[in-house]
């Protein structure tokens, strides 16, 4: 036996060991959370600072004459006529209105260029939605074309080798000649929340992937979240232990595992080839990615409903409750929150899945935005993949806020998650 | 009346060795039992006219209640191999409150489960024997688990209120069975049984308030009224304060002692004192058998079996 002076001074050698050992997990601790944060930083900074200037876009202020002999030679204000017209024309006259020298074919042809051809098509819109417009001068703000965008924005430099330039010395000088006389504007970029893909960078938008993931994810949490419930409680609360409830168990942990891009080859053959579902669409998406999200939902619903205290069970039993009813009304509404984190959880990750997309044919082009989930689409994460592969230095931008959309998505959803779980968790 | 020191006295120090001895040789004591039951007892359980299965021990004094609600014979418990309770007989009255007592382990709570097949949620559980409900054997096929627990309420050691109001807590079970047809109604058997429960000047201006809210006691007396709440016609109560404070214990026991009035109430408790108080008979189990059963005076002042006589005097337990 040590004496109570010998005691204390053990203690107080080992004391000092354990507060080094504090110290230095603690120390372990901190530094790993920078590490992690730091990399996040680096991240949110490189894509923010790329891809915030492709939240505005160059346009350039131009006076058009709307000739009603281009746009309703008839004069029948027939919408037909009118969506038909040619209003490449009109755009170029005003253009040639400004830079009368540009006579030529040649100048001609790159006076236009700096023009975004899509302007046309807004240009049109607006007369088909007011053909009061017609016979009348009007100023337009246009969307410039992607390399005067560029140029504006400072992406690419107006001197060196003209020959390694998409735009010539002549169109630098139109352009600068437009921005002194204040033609020249950066507004909002609605046209990105709002179209879909395009060949033209200053002409595509998110808002067609946006609705194709939304559309993919809807599917999903009918699916998953329903069946995933369904499945925990049965595993959980009335499957017997048998031997088959085990090797049930083993494979949901298993399927949780399983590369996503396996589950696109299953949707493949399963749901196209098999079934006859249409390519492409957000619906055969959803499918694949409810295989991949199950077990995620399954794994965190069983986890839920085993958290739930025994105590509940039992006080529900004794007044008499039959076993449906302690699921029902005492064990379920507890384990709710926790199966909701778990589906959320489950959902961000397919919303940021791409491999199995690829597989069932999401990865076309598709200009067209989707107004259901049985019409081709494309998602967020493929669009991404997309315009990552595309040359012109527009897309660049475009890529980055294609990201940041993304991001900020699934930082809604966690933080739903959050919530949900701060929101409905009960003390007990 | 009863004897004041439960063994915190001088002996209490040769406890442990004394505890030993007494153990081991259950068996050797049973069967010394078994003679002295004759000769010194000869009221034991054969005259409720169903015979104890022959070579067993017998338990000591009289099991049968006057007005027998539910009565128990040859009930015995299996987890998996091992056997919790052998051949327990015992009736509990209407009007009356049987305590429960004998050291950790010896199958209390496993006989309390019993009663309303709370065992049935043990899978390795089983029970054989009859456990009779007005004559009706509880665990027959025929027999439907859900309106025997309605019929046999039980309260839990720890409180566990649900994490719903005060008011749901309460009118869950009426609700679930189909008690009250109107809201009115309804508000009868909540107020009522709040009452009952001696607490309904405690939470009336927060009835809609989460009943985990509560202190400690009063989530107690709320789970005796969600259990009153149903109109039961026994009442288990397994260790009902042993997490509460001396003065919620006294509230409990109060109302333990009017309830009986009503239900016939079956009671697990560790405390000498509180089955001193409450009860009027008492049931000594020690290592899966029922010992000695007898009015609750005689148990503590004038115990037959030496293991009953160790454990009241706090020799052991
Ligand atoms: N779920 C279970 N599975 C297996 N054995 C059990 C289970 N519950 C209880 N037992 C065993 O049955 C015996 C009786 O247990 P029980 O809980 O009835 O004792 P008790 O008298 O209530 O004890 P305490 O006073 O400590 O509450 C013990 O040996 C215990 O280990
Ligand atoms: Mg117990």
């Amino acid at each position: 036996m040590l004496t109570g002076e010998q005691t204390r001074v053990r203690v107080a050698a080992s004391l000092a060991r354990r507060y080094r050992q504090e110290f230095l997990f603690r120390l372990f601790g901190i530094v790993s959370i920078v590490i992690g944060v730091g990399f996040l930083l680096f991240l949110f900074t490189t894509i923010i600072g790329n891809g915030y200037s492709a939240f505005w876009q160059t346009t350039i202020k131009l006076d058009v004459m709307i000739e009603e002999s281009v746009v309703d030679p008839d004069g029948s204000r027939d919408p037909e006529t009118l969506a038909a017209a040619n209003y490449a024309r009109l755009i170029q006259d005003a253009l040639l209105e400004v830079y009368p020298e540009a006579a030529g074919r040649r100048d001609r042809r790159a006076l236009k260029s700096l023009v975004s051809t899509g302007a046309a098509y807004i240009l049109r819109d607006r007369v088909v939605d007011d053909p009061a417009l017609i016979g009348t001068r009007h100023s337009f703000w246009l969307l410039a074309d992607d390399e005067v965008d560029m140029l504006i924005k400072g992406h690419v430099e107006a001197g060196g080798d003209e020959a390694l330039r998409r735009l010539s010395d002549r169109q630098v000088g139109w352009i600068e000649g437009l921005q002194a006389a204040g033609r020249i504007k950066k507004r909002f970029n609605t046209q990105f929340f709002t179209a879909g893909d395009s060949r033209e960078p200053e002409m595509a938008g998110i808002w067609g992937a946006t609705k194709g993931s939304f559309f993919m994810l809807l599917v999903t949490l009918l699916l998953s979240f329903p069946l995933g419930v369904a499945a925990a409680v049965y595993l959980e609360e009335f499957a017997p232990n048998n031997r088959w409830v085990d090797v049930i168990e083993v494979n949901i942990n298993n399927l949780a595992a399983v590369p996503s891009i396996v589950f696109g080859l299953l949707g493949l053959a399963v749901f196209i080839n098999f079934v006859g579902l249409p390519r492409s669409a957000p619906i055969v998406g959803g499918l694949v990615l409810t295989l991949m999200t199950l077990p995620v939902v399954i794994i965190a619903g069983r986890a839920a409903l085993k958290s739930v205290p025994p105590s509940v069970r039992e006080a529900a039993l004794g007044v008499g409750a039959s076993q449906m009813q302690v699921i029902f009304h005492h064990v379920l509404p507890l384990a709710m929150p926790g199966m909701l984190t778990g589906a959320i959880i489950g959902m961000a990750r397919a919303l940021g899945e791409s491999a199995p997309l690829l597989m069932i044919g999401m990865i076309a082009f598709i200009v067209e935005v989707p107004n259901s989930p049985t019409d081709p689409a494309t998602a967020l994460p493929v669009q991404v993949y997309l315009w990552a592969d595309s040359p012109e230095r527009a897309f660049v931008e475009r890529t980055s806020a294609a990201i940041i959309v993304l991001l900020a998505f699934l930082l809604v959803m966690n933080a739903t998650a959050v919530w949900l779980r701060n929101r409905f968790e009960r003390r007990w | 009346m009863l004897q004041p020191d439960y063994g915190f006295g001088p002996e209490s120090t040769h406890m442990r060795s004394d505890a030993k001895k007494s153990v081991e040789p259950v068996a050797a004591d049973l069967e010394r039992v078994d003679q002295e039951d004759a000769a010194s007892d000869p009221s034991g359980s054969d005259d409720a006219g169903i015979a104890a299965p022959s070579g067993a021990y017998a338990t000591i004094g009289d099991i049968t209640a006057r007005d027998p609600v539910m009565t128990v014979r040859a009930g015995e418990v299996f987890y998996g191999e091992s056997q919790a309770l052998i051949d327990i007989n015992l009736d509990i009255g209407r009007h009356e409150v049987v305590a429960m007592i004998g050291p950790s382990g010896c199958g209390k709570s496993t006989f309390l489960r019993c009663l309303n097949r709370m065992n049935d949620t043990i899978e390795s559980a089983r029970v054989t024997g009859e456990f009779l409900l007005h004559g009706e054997n509880i665990y027959a096929k025929k027999s439907d688990v859900v309106s025997l627990r309605a019929r046999v309420g039980m309260v839990f050691q720890k409180p566990n209120p649900f994490p719903k109001s005060i008011y749901e807590n309460v009118a869950y079970g009426p609700r679930i069975h189909g008690l009250a047809v109107s809201r009115a109604e309804m508000d009868d058997v909540v107020y009522g049984s709040l009452e009952r429960a001696g607490l309904i000047d405690e939470v009336r201006d927060r009835l809609d308030e989460p009943g985990t809210g509560l202190s400690g006691g009063q989530q107690q007396r709320l789970c005796i009224a969600r259990t009153i709440a149903v109109n039961p016609e026994v009442i288990l109560m397994d260790e009902p304060c042993s997490a509460l404070d001396p003065i919620a214990t006294a509230k409990i026991e109060d109302l333990i002692d009017e309830l009986s009035q009503n239900y016939a109430i079956a009671i697990v408790t560790h405390s000498m004192h509180q089955a001193a108080r409450v009860s009027q008979r008492t049931a000594y189990f020690h290592l899966g058998r029922l010992i000695e059963v007898g009015p609750t005076d005689k148990i503590f002042t004038n115990p037959v079996h030496r293991l009953t006589e160790d454990y009241v005097t706090g020799r052991f337990g």
